[in-house]
């Protein structure tokens, strides 16, 4: 099916730019809304789970069974359920997203030192006050870390809903249609976009990083 | 859900090339070999560099390249090498296609976690004791036999774990592409539309409870290892209690330790 045909058809690629930026946008859609989604409840959890430990255990236990639940299986359990609409794609990508974010977020708030929660407290912070104003800005390098990795497993994981139907766009949608018509300039193009998507959100989350915390990169810092 | 039990009690699942028996087998053979592959490529180079201290970062950002890199698009992207390929390893398409895609893909999948808990479980082991080794006159290889490697198992153990458990999962994506493995069952369910839907939960069923099976196998293995030594593929590890004693016998290094 190869013989005599190049592997790559520039023509086609050229004639179709407009809708591979199409299935760029999509694809980006399916990946940023379970990541703030998954962020938010990830944080709820997260919080919850700092203050009363005992549930840490089960917190990860079941955020971890959800993460090992066959992605291809996930998204072809809820078909039936809410057909071939967005949540078909967002929910599972989104559960994805839990076990990662958690573990970090828990991390994160696990780094900040015990001194510098002790002197919070000395100057009269509330425990809202301590948790938004001295937990979170030290814990967020640890939790842009899980942001990171989420980001880069849910754009590949966002490929694989295309598996079950043509209604969620993205790459991976340009996947299934050049391995169904065995065209191999589609499919190649649909994954190495999706590789080169995953490197930029990568790349991207690390600059954030060194960003917003300048005071890991100050030289050492504390004393 | 009374479906999925019913596929499960029907004796026609549990025979022939498209029975349980089978695709648990030929899951356990694609990742197995996945496993075996990224070991062999992640372990001696994770064991150097953890050693040696020398190329951590170069190695820790290509752990970090093969995390960033997504299992479905590799097995896309190497379909046309092994479509190719496929003549001269003797698989034809119609055979249903071919490991190669799904092993490579899950090799490469495997690799960063096996590589950098490698490395950082060197890491972790204290200075000191290197030292006092090496006082000792143990030699490099001794001291990383004897010493790290015993020490630092149960970390390098859990990137087994991470590895295995993300293996097993994911490989069920090899059915896309025709492979074998459970994820058939998912797959094949899914071109079955409603009719499928025992067929894709008795599939993820059994995919998830492989997974959760081997973790917790493994997770035994990771516990008793400290007192007793553990078979990461290589005998020679002794417990890290006995390390104090001179080694016995002297004996290689085996093949993929460096």
């Amino acid at each position: 099916m190869l013989q005599g045909k190049p592997l790559i058809d520039f023509e086609w690629i050229l004639e179709h730019l407009d809708d591979i930026g199409e299935s760029i946008l999509q694809h980006l859609q399916l990946t940023v809304l379970p990541l703030v989604i998954g962020f938010a409840i990830s944080m709820v959890l997260a919080v919850w789970a700092v203050r009363q430990p005992r549930f840490y255990g089960p917190v990860t236990v079941v955020t971890g069974i959800l993460y090992t639940v066959p992605s291809l299986a996930a998204f072809a359990i809820l078909r039936p359920i809410f057909g071939l609409t967005l949540l078909t794609a967002l929910i599972p990508l989104t559960t994805y997203t839990l076990l990662i974010l958690v573990r970090n977020i828990v991390a994160g708030f696990h780094a900040v030192p015990a001194d510098v929660l002790e002197a919070a407290e000395g100057m009269g912070y509330t425990r809202r006050q301590r948790l938004i104003r001295v937990e979170l800005p030290l814990a967020v390098p640890l939790m842009l870390a899980g942001v990171r990795l989420a980001s880069v497993t849910t754009i590949g994981l966002a490929t694989v809903a295309a598996v079950i139907g043509d209604s969620f766009g993205g790459l991976g949608q340009l996947i299934t249609e050049g391995l169904q018509t065995f065209f191999p300039t589609k499919y190649l193009l649909g994954a190495v976009l999706s590789v080169v998507l995953a490197f930029l959100a990568d790349a991207l989350f690390v600059q954030l990083e060194r960003i917003i915390t300048p005071w890991s990169r100050a030289g050492g810092g504390a004393r | 859900m009374e479906g999925v039990l019913d596929f499960f009690l029907d004796p026609a699942n549990w025979t022939g090339a498209l029975g349980i028996p089978v695709r648990l087998i030929e899951h356990l053979y694609i990742s197995g070999i996945a496993i075996v592959a990224a070991t062999i490529v992640g372990l001696p180079v994770g064991l150097y560099i953890g050693h040696t201290g020398r190329g951590a970062n170069l190695a820790i950002n290509l752990a970090n390249i093969g995390r960033a890199v997504p299992s479905y698009a590799i097995l896309v992207i190497i379909l046309p090498l092994s479509l190719s390929l496929a003549p001269v390893i003797g698989y034809t398409p119609e055979a249903g296609l071919n490991f190669l895609p799904i092993v490579i893909s899950m090799s490469l999948l495997a690799i960063p976690p096996i590589l950098v808990n490698a490395y950082a479980g060197l890491r972790s082991v204290d200075r000191d004791l290197i030292e006092a080794a090496r006082g000792m006159g143990l030699r490099e290889s001794q001291i990383l036999r004897t010493i790290e490697m015993p020490i630092a198992s149960p970390i390098i153990i859990g990137g087994f774990r991470t590895a295995t458990l993300q293996v097993i999962a994911t490989a069920t994506i090899g059915a896309i592409l025709a492979s074998g493995g459970l994820g058939r069952f998912i797959f094949d369910g899914i071109n079955q539309g409603l009719a499928g839907q025992p067929s894709i939960y008795a599939g993820a069923i059994l995919v998830t409870a492989l997974a959760v099976g081997t973790d917790f196998l493994l997770s035994i293995i990771q516990r008793r290892l400290t007192p007793r030594g553990l078979r990461v593929g290589s005998r020679q590890i002794r417990p890290w209690r006995q390390a104090a004693e001179v080694p016995r016998g002297g004996g290689e290094v085996g093949p993929g330790f460096v």
